[in-house]
């Protein structure tokens, strides 16, 4: 993944050349995402230590189940529970782990797993089909006590044991995505000792899981630390060491300010960093230490159009607003070449993504024609109009990823060369909720992660929390057909179906794929990112 | 001294308690949404329905008529209870615990620093009598004041830790991890102590008594450290809450720079999710720390200044 090609506006020679550039860059990727750029020189692994990892902020719950801080919650509580199958990174295909095998009806209502034998959690009680029943039946129960796991028990009926180590989960509606539902974190297993405690006892403690680590401590707003856990036998193919992991104990510090995250990496004080800020990627790698990279599976950063507002109704304005982002200046002006340009509403990390880049071209004339033929002309102070208004967009946005406004502003500066005008809106999360029920916004940025193509059903059904009242009876149609069938191809071909729709009417802009960026020091090896691009479970890592 | 001038302060601090409660309760109730509308906010949780979305409101009572919620929390306050926390499920009460001894830590070393730096200042600046350097030490303090403390903390890690690798960048461990800490928070308190003293000092310099005291025969340093000192200290004291005040004010910045636990990054982290037990919670222990310390000064008060007890006695 090293480019020679630096970031910031060198005029069009340099910008087409870095978008051939890009384009090996892309591909290589994908066959190699999330592997580090460095190997771990030939070492042998060696057992024991501690390795220290500073994360951006207090995971607030280490409960799989709870909402927590999101992803830096993740990557501690994926150390602790494994799941019923594993989506490996590589192929985003699910393969075996705590279940052996598993099996989806027709209709996606009824999945049946097998699950392996001999398997025990962290307090002694063995893993058995009563556990899994237990689990699922305590998510239903907590309702929005469990935020991150409740989503996928959308219709929930029952979980019947079959036998000692069969298990069936029947939904009343189709539930395609619950498979790879069952790989996630947020499903991942909890042992008896925890599930006998109120679902208010397990955040910062009490968390007891089947996997390679167990808790120690968490001290809230300053660190969590793990403990290796002895007689781990069942990491899934994916990684390279089966058995116990070879740390003796991870340290998680919680390191709020990115500067001090990286001046502590440079010093020595700590192995190993997350939320790496695209301004310190260059001097990091110049300096010899390792990036771990890999595109966020889900919806891009993109732009969605609220289209029960008239300003967006009409297809050809929002065209027109897709052809005048050039999202490539975007990229190479704030972010770094480890973040690509979009290729599709999907990034490229999502199962069932398709290369739509040739609809995603950059053509100023083109938007210019498409305002022209929708009734839009330039107005006195170069912004369109028509009957009497102007062709100015209320423009949301959360502060959730650093370079958001940096970009916005550079894809405000892009629009006013067409006559159209952004005003940019930023909320905190729950003023944004408000702004969405109310539907008082003409565009959304933002992106949402999940290495599953039902993420576009959660953002574009009308059946969902339809915030951006999309009206096409064919992308809903494909959104509700992937949900309905256990067919692979055949899901995969409403997914493909809905990204073009999206895509192609421009219900939402994708302009480019969050990307994970973790550093490690020279002396940290074996680190690598899940196929939802968070902390894969450490089995495989070890410091020198 | 008299009881009543004792009992009209403490009833005076039970109001400020009171005010703080309330203010804090009417807006963290103006904001837009709730604790748990934070919970659908977050990426996974877009999927949660509306229907469970309320069952968690009801749980919680947020679906209660305002003034019903506002009753009870003040009545669970009043008896010390302040609910748990939205997100993490934790008794407030024990994750105030939990955080106050990191911060006293720090707010203790940085306000013996800010004294000791802030006094030393005002004295030498005072004494001197080289007009330039005189000008140069009086304007340390505002200088001081106009670092931020973000920009200072980040300075000394730099340096301190980054480089030199004498203190930890990160954490809670040992003496060591306080002391740039407590120079970041003391940084600002020191300037505001100087900038007060210095001024009192050469106002009471000027003082008839002081005349007297020189011609009597007393030296230069005597009057300076002896006399004069005593007197002008009295109005450097009545800042003593809005030291701490501004100390637990500047624990939000010092302990997210340096990655600390403790009631800044926890106020901090409970503004940003809205989790308004916790937001309210520390609102009323930072008012009952405020409210003690004025309260202390004005009970101590009297004792170092006589004229204050007539006179209260008087007009009582």
């Amino acid at each position: 993944m090293k480019s020679s090609y630096r970031p910031g506006r060198r005029g069009r020679g340099r910008v087409l050349a870095a978008w051939l550039a890009a384009v090996p860059l892309a591909l290589a990727a994908c066959g190699q995402a999330g592997t580090a750029e460095t190997s771990a020189a030939g070492n042998a692994p060696r057992a024991g230590g501690t390795l220290t990892f500073g994360l951006s902020t207090d995971p607030i719950s280490i409960n799989p189940r709870g909402a927590g801080a999101g992803n830096d919650a993740l990557y501690v509580s994926r150390q602790l529970v494994d799941s019923l199958t594993e989506q490996d990174p590589a192929t985003g295909k699910l393969i075996p782990w705590l279940a052996t095998k598993w099996e989806a009806s027709d209709d996606a209502r009824t999945f049946t797993f097998t699950l392996r034998d001999g398997v025990t959690f962290s307090d002694g009680s063995p893993l058995t089909a009563q556990s899994v029943k237990d689990n699922f039946d305590d998510i239903v129960r907590a309702g929005a006590k469990a935020p991150s796991s409740i989503i996928y028990f959308t219709g929930y009926k029952a979980t019947e044991v079959v036998d000692k180590l069969t298990v069936k989960i029947e939904f009343t509606t189709p539930n395609a995505a619950f498979l790879q539902a069952s790989s996630t974190a947020a499903l991942g297993l909890l042992g008896p000792s925890t599930l006998a405690r109120p679902v208010e006892e397990r955040d910062v403690a009490n968390v007891v899981g089947t996997g390679p680590f167990t808790l120690d401590h968490y001290t809230k707003n300053s660190e969590v630390v793990l403990k290796r856990r002895k007689g781990y036998g069942w990491a899934p193919a994916d990684r390279e060491h089966q058995g116990d992991a070879y740390l003796d104990s991870v340290v998680f510090k919680v390191i709020p300010e990115a500067g001090v995250r990286t001046g502590a990496l440079q010093s020595g004080q700590i192995a190993a960093i997350g939320s790496v800020p695209p301004q310190n990627v260059q001097v990091l790698r110049s300096s010899g230490y390792t990036l771990v990279v890999r595109p966020n599976p889900g919806n891009v950063f993109s732009l969605t159009a609220n289209e029960s507002r008239p300003l967006l109704k009409d297809v050809r304005v929002r065209q027109a607003l897709a052809k005048a982002i050039n999202a490539q200046e975007v990229r190479d002006t704030v972010l770094t070449p480890d973040f690509a340009v979009a290729t599709s509403i999907l990034a490229r990390t999502t199962p069932d993504w398709t290369d739509l880049s040739g609809a995603l071209t950059f053509d100023v004339e083109a938007a210019k024609k498409l305002l022209d033929e929708a009734g839009w002309t330039p107005g006195a102070d170069g912004v369109r109009e028509k009957d009497g208004e102007k062709l100015s967009l209320v423009t949301t946005w959360l502060s959730n990823f650093g370079p958001n406004q940096s970009a916005l502003e550079l894809i405000q500066q892009q629009l006013s060369k067409i006559g159209v005008k952004l005003e940019l809106q930023t909320y905190t999360v729950p003023e944004l909720l408000q702004v969405y029920a109310k539907g008082t916004f003409d565009l959304a940025w933002g992106n949402l992660s999940r290495a599953d193509g039902d993420v576009l059903r959660t953002n574009y059904s009308t059946a969902g929390n339809n915030y951006y009242r999309i009206d096409d009876a064919g992308l809903e149609d494909a959104l509700r057909g992937q949900q309905s069938t256990a067919d692979g191809a055949e899901r995969a071909g409403h997914i493909q179906r809905a990204q073009k729709l999206i895509v192609e009417k421009a219900h939402s802009i994708p302009v480019f794929e969050l990307t994970t960026i973790l550093a490690l020091s020279s002396k940290t090896h074996g680190i690598t990112l899940g196929a939802d691009s968070r902390l894969q479970q450490l089995n495989d890592a070890w410091v020198s | 001294m008299p009881a009543r001038y004792v009992a009209r302060r403490v009833v005076q601090a039970l109001f400020v308690l009171w005010a703080a409660f309330t203010v804090s309760f009417v807006i963290l109730y103006m904001l837009p949404g709730d604790p748990v509308s934070v919970l659908a906010g977050s990426d996974s949780g877009r999927d949660i329905t509306p229907e469970q979305l309320d069952a968690l409101r009801h749980e919680y009572g947020l679906d209660r008529p305002v003034i019903i919620q506002y009753l009870t929390r003040l009545a669970d306050v009043v008896h010390g209870e302040f609910g748990r926390s939205v997100q993490s499920h934790q008794p407030v009460q024990t994750m105030i615990a939990d955080a106050l001894p990191a911060t006293a830590q720090i707010a203790g070393l940085g306000l013996l620093l800010a004294v000791l730096f802030g006094t030393g200042l005002a004295l030498a600046a005072t004494y001197v009598s080289w007009g330039w350097l005189r000008q140069a030490l009086l304007s340390l303090p505002p200088l001081g004041v106009a670092i931020p403390s973000f920009w200072f903390g980040l300075l000394l890690l730099q340096v301190f830790s980054f480089r030199l690798g004498l203190f930890p960048a990160v954490g809670n461990e040992g003496l060591a991890g306080v002391v740039l800490p407590a120079v970041t928070l003391a940084l600002p308190s020191a300037a505001t102590i100087a900038q007060l003293l210095a001024k009192s000092m050469s106002t009471t310099l000027r003082e008839p008594y002081i005349e007297t005291a020189r011609a009597k025969g007393a030296g230069r340093p005597r009057i300076h450290f002896r006399h004069a000192v005593r007197n002008a200290a009295l109005p450097a004291l009545t800042v003593a809450g809005l030291v701490v005040g501004n100390l637990l004010a500047g624990s939000v910045v010092t302990e997210t720079v340096f990655s600390r636990t403790g009631l800044g990054r926890l106020t901090a982290l409970a503004v940003g999710t809205q989790d308004i037990p916790v937001v309210q919670g520390l609102v009323v222990f930072a008012a009952l720390v405020f409210v003690l310390i004025n309260l202390a000064v004005d009970l101590v008060y009297p004792l170092l200044d006589p004229r204050i007890a007539r006179r209260s006695a008087a007009v009582s």
